[in-house]
Order: C-alpha cells, then structure tokens, then sequence
C-alpha cells in the first residue's frame, strides 16, 4: 500500500465528471479530501490524499490525465525558501500536520512535503514571504 | 583577578583572545567554574534576531538642480518624514505603502512598507523618490520624482530608538471564538498557542542584566556591520521586577543603536510583513560582553531554565491596557515547543529567530577571533536600577 497527496485541476468542461467515485470504484483507491474549491469561472481544484496499492495508483493517475486533469504531488503547491526563512518558528505552532516544524536542538526550522496538507495557515503566520502556495 | 578592556583588546590585536558565545559559556563555567572560567576567558559573544518596530533609516539625498526643500516625501510609494534640512529624510519601520489596503481585507498582509524600503536600499536596489514642497526663494523646485540607491545617497544610516528588548512577554489569546492578528503572530482562541519572542539565553541585554558593561558607546554588531549603541532605548524600563539572577521577569531594558547602511547586509535586516499587525523591520544584532571579572561572567551563563517570562492576553487585557500577568513559564519550557497554561497543554511558537541569532553571536565571536573587531569601553552609562527611571503611562488630560 502506498499514499499520496495530489492537487487536482478540473479545467471547466469536467467539473461534472464523478472522479473520486472512479478512483475507488475502478481503482480501489481509498480517498481522503483535504481541500475543494471551485473557482469563479468554474475551473475546480481538488487536493485529495489516495491510498491503495501501487499498480492501482499508478492506473489511476493514468486515468486522470487521459480524461484531462492536470495533476500534480501536493509538495509542488506549498513552497518553503530557506533563503527566505529568519528561522524564526511562528508558523510551527500553526501548522496541524507538523510538516513545519523546528529542530528542537538547533532552533532551526524545517519543512517537510510529504506531511503538508496544504491548509494554507501557515501562509499568512510568516511575515517573511517565505512560504508560497503556487497551485 | 580581574581584566580591563584595554588588555582584552591587546590579546585580540595578537589573535590570542579567548572567545564563546553566551550558549557555550553555560557550559565552560559548568565544567570549570566560575573562578578559573574568569581567568580564562576574555569575551562572551550574544545575538538577537527580530522584528523591531522602532527602527528607522535616516538619509541625505544630495540637492537637486534646482533645489527644493522636500515638503512632503515618498520612497517607493511609503512616506519619509522629512521636517528636517531640506533633504534629509527619516524613513520608519512600520510606515505603510499609500495603497495598502490596511485592514480593509482582514487581516491584512501589509506585504511593503517601511522596513522593506530599508531592506532594499541596503541591498543596493534602485528606490523610487518622489517629493513636493512650496517653493522658496532659496529653494525653488515644487516636485521631484527620481531613482535613488545606496551609493547616489550621501549618507544612509540606520537609527533605530529601541532595539533588543531585555526579555519581553508571552501572547495568549483568551477569547472564545476568533483567531487574532497581533504583534505577537496569530494567536488562537481559548490559548490554544502561545507565542514568545526573545533569543533568551543569548539575548544581549539579559546576559549584562545590569547594564555594567554594555553602555552608550559601546561597538556592537548591527545588520551584518559595526554599528554602536547611541542612548537608551526608548520605554527602557530598568525598574522592572527582577528574579535572583538579576534578570527582569518581563519587558524591561532596551537599546538605540545606530550604523552606516552603506556596510550592511539584507541578510541581516529584514523588512517584515506581519498579518494583520503592519509592518516591521527585523533587526540583526550581536553585542560583545567583555569578561572583566567573576561578576560579569557570571551573569553571562545565564540558562533558559533560569530566564522567567509572563504570560499576557492579547484579546482583551493587552489592547485595553488592564490586567496583568495571567502565569509564569522559563525560556526551556517556552524552546520546547509545548507549555502547560489553563489546565492544558498548548503549543508555543517564537517570532524572532533563536538559531540566526546564534548565527550572529558566532560571527562576532569569529570577528574577535580574527583581529576584526575590538571592544570598547561605554562612555556613558545606561540607567540601572539605582536610576528611578520608571516608564509612565499616556494620562490623557484637557
């Protein structure tokens, strides 16, 4: 079994497609939302986390991109510069899945994709523009 | 035994100073204790790296052909106070951009402001320079609007009229049903975080807690260059209750400082956005502690576990100006990112930098080392504790 998180893009003519439905249905992929928005002119993004065994994982990102969502790994949509960060940790304490967190030894901070869901409240507790959401 | 700072400096000339930082130093006098740790020792080195409100640029553009006397200022679209020679200006840390929206949208982002115009100048950035006047008949021109940088200005340097806070407070927030947007970063309803903000051990001020060494005149680490402590902070408040270690339970001591622009780095000032608060300028200091005798070393190996900070509410108590400290908590617990308050366990962020400060006190330790910089005896104190100075609340009056 293996789990990622993804970001989804419905461009406007499949907002009605029943994607989710597909991938547990046809894929046995066990879903998790994280986040759904649907933009003003009805383009939708999806941030889903999927867990299920790798070849199904793999069918079903083919899937999606042969219906025409443009799809990517969740690290891409939270970005952390270290050039930026004073390492100062007060978006630690606001960050629910510790992908922000601080080496308690050093006092430095770190980011970690993998645990980031993407809840975007991390975005305005730096004051240094060192973490971006580009989705 | 006890050392001067003209024999400190001698052994730093030869290269043959003994230098640590106010983190080691906890640990050289644990192992050697205090009396052999006095001999061997010349300078302990501290650091602090955070947003400091009261921070402000000041600079002379050079005259214009023809000339004006600058009413009305702006660099990159954020006003500069320019009541002063003709062209000479003083920018501030928390000035916004004119087309901020504020908090119109809140909370706002405040993405440029004041500390940022300071961070770019110092980083050598082309800066926008409008100005209006009146017209004399000395200084005829109305309007200008120009590029200016580091090296068109005569003079760019940084005076900042409270900097370094001797330990400062820790945010709550005890309402029940909204986050909210403050100095002190997000804080969470019902105290579901807490946030502090000082390099504790290796603070400046809290390492010569009575201010002996450490005066006006003192050469000092300032935004990546030497700068110097010039007075007193503003609100410094050294009658504030102090524990047995001789450091203040809370807020109390604070700095002005000042240094050429021209030398320093953008790595080491920051202008800074802060949520819903404004803006800021995040200040990078390091100042030297010359180990003169048992006394001084002694107060630089103060630990975390020793260092004690209150606890405010942010919500209510802090704004209305009413309440008081709601618990106790050192800087070990507040570092370990979790503290018990309220019957509970809450997580604790800091907003200025423990490790970049760490950073700062190494480079200075290392500019020591080298030969690079020489310490300075102060040429005026800062008040103390026998001083009375007290800082006085704004009683509004016809």
């Amino acid at each position: 079994m293996i789990t990622r998180t993804i970001v989804l893009n419905f461009p406007k003519n499949l907002t009605k497609e029943p994607v989710t439905y597909r991938l547990v249905k046809d894929y046995d992929l066990m879903f998790n939302i994280l986040k759904a928005k649907i933009k003003q002119d009805e383009q939708g993004m999806l941030v889903i986390q999927l867990k299920g065994k790798e070849k199904n994982m793999e069918l079903g990102m083919e899937y999606l991109t042969s219906i025409g969502i443009i799809w990517e790994n969740l690290s891409q949509g939270i970005k952390w510069d270290d050039r930026k960060c004073i390492h100062c940790s007060a978006c630690t304490s606001v960050c629910p899945s510790k992908a922000l967190d601080v080496d308690r030894k050093t006092m430095y901070v770190n980011f970690d994709n993998e645990k980031c869901i993407a809840c975007e409240l991390c975005l305005s507790a730096c004051s240094f523009k060192a973490i971006t959401l580009d989705i | 035994m006890t050392k001067t700072i003209s024999e400190i400096n001698k052994k730093i000339r030869q290269g043959k100073a003994v230098v640590f930082n106010a983190e080691e130093i906890i640990h050289v006098v644990e192992e050697e204790g205090l009396k052999k740790a006095a001999q061997m020792v010349d300078v302990v080195t501290t650091g602090t790296f955070g947003p400091m409100c009261s921070s402000s640029a000041i600079i002379n553009t050079g005259h214009s052909k023809p000339k004006i006397k600058m009413q009305k200022a702006w660099l990159n679209n954020v006003e500069a106070y320019c009541g002063l020679a003709a062209v000479d200006l003083i920018i501030g840390a928390t000035q916004l951009s004119e087309d901020d929206i504020e908090n119109k949208i809140f909370p706002g982002r405040f993405s440029y402001g004041g500390g940022h115009v300071i961070e770019d100048l110092i980083a050598g950035k082309d800066v926008h320079l409008k100005a209006i006047a009146y017209g004399t008949d000395c200084y005829p021109r109305k309007e200008i609007e120009t590029m200016v940088n580091l090296n068109t200005l005569n003079q760019a340097y940084l005076f900042n009229p409270r900097n370094a806070y001797q330990n400062y407070a820790v945010g709550v927030n005890m309402h029940s049903n909204r986050t909210i947007y403050t100095y002190m970063g997000m804080l969470q309803p019902n105290a579901n975080n807490a946030n502090y903000c000082t390099s504790g051990q290796i603070s400046p001020l809290i390492n010569d807690p009575y201010y002996k060494v450490i005066g006006i005149g003192t050469k000092i680490f300032l935004g990546g260059a030497q700068g110097f402590i010039a007075w007193q902070g503003t609100q410094h408040n050294p009658m504030q209750k102090r524990a047995e270690t001789g450091v203040p339970i809370s807020a109390s001591g604070t700095i002005a400082v000042i240094g050429d622009m021209k030398q320093m780095s953008p790595e080491w000032i920051r202008g800074t956005s802060v949520t819903g608060y404004g803006t800021s300028l995040t200040v990078g200091i390091g100042v030297p502690i010359p180990i003169l005798d048992e006394e001084t070393l002694k107060y630089t190996a103060i630990k975390d576990e020793e260092i004690i900070a209150q606890i405010f509410d942010y919500s209510e108590d802090s704004p209305q100006g009413k309440g008081g400290s709601l618990g106790e908590v050192n800087y070990k617990e507040l570092k370990s990112g979790k503290i018990f308050f309220n019957n509970k366990e809450i997580v604790t962020s800091c907003m200025c930098s423990y490790a970049k400060a760490l950073e700062i006190a190494n480079m200075l330790k290392e500019s020591i080392q080298k030969g690079e910089f020489e310490l300075t005896e102060a040429v005026g104190k800062i008040p103390s504790v026998d001083s009375g100075l007290i800082v006085k609340p704004l009683l509004e009056r016809k």
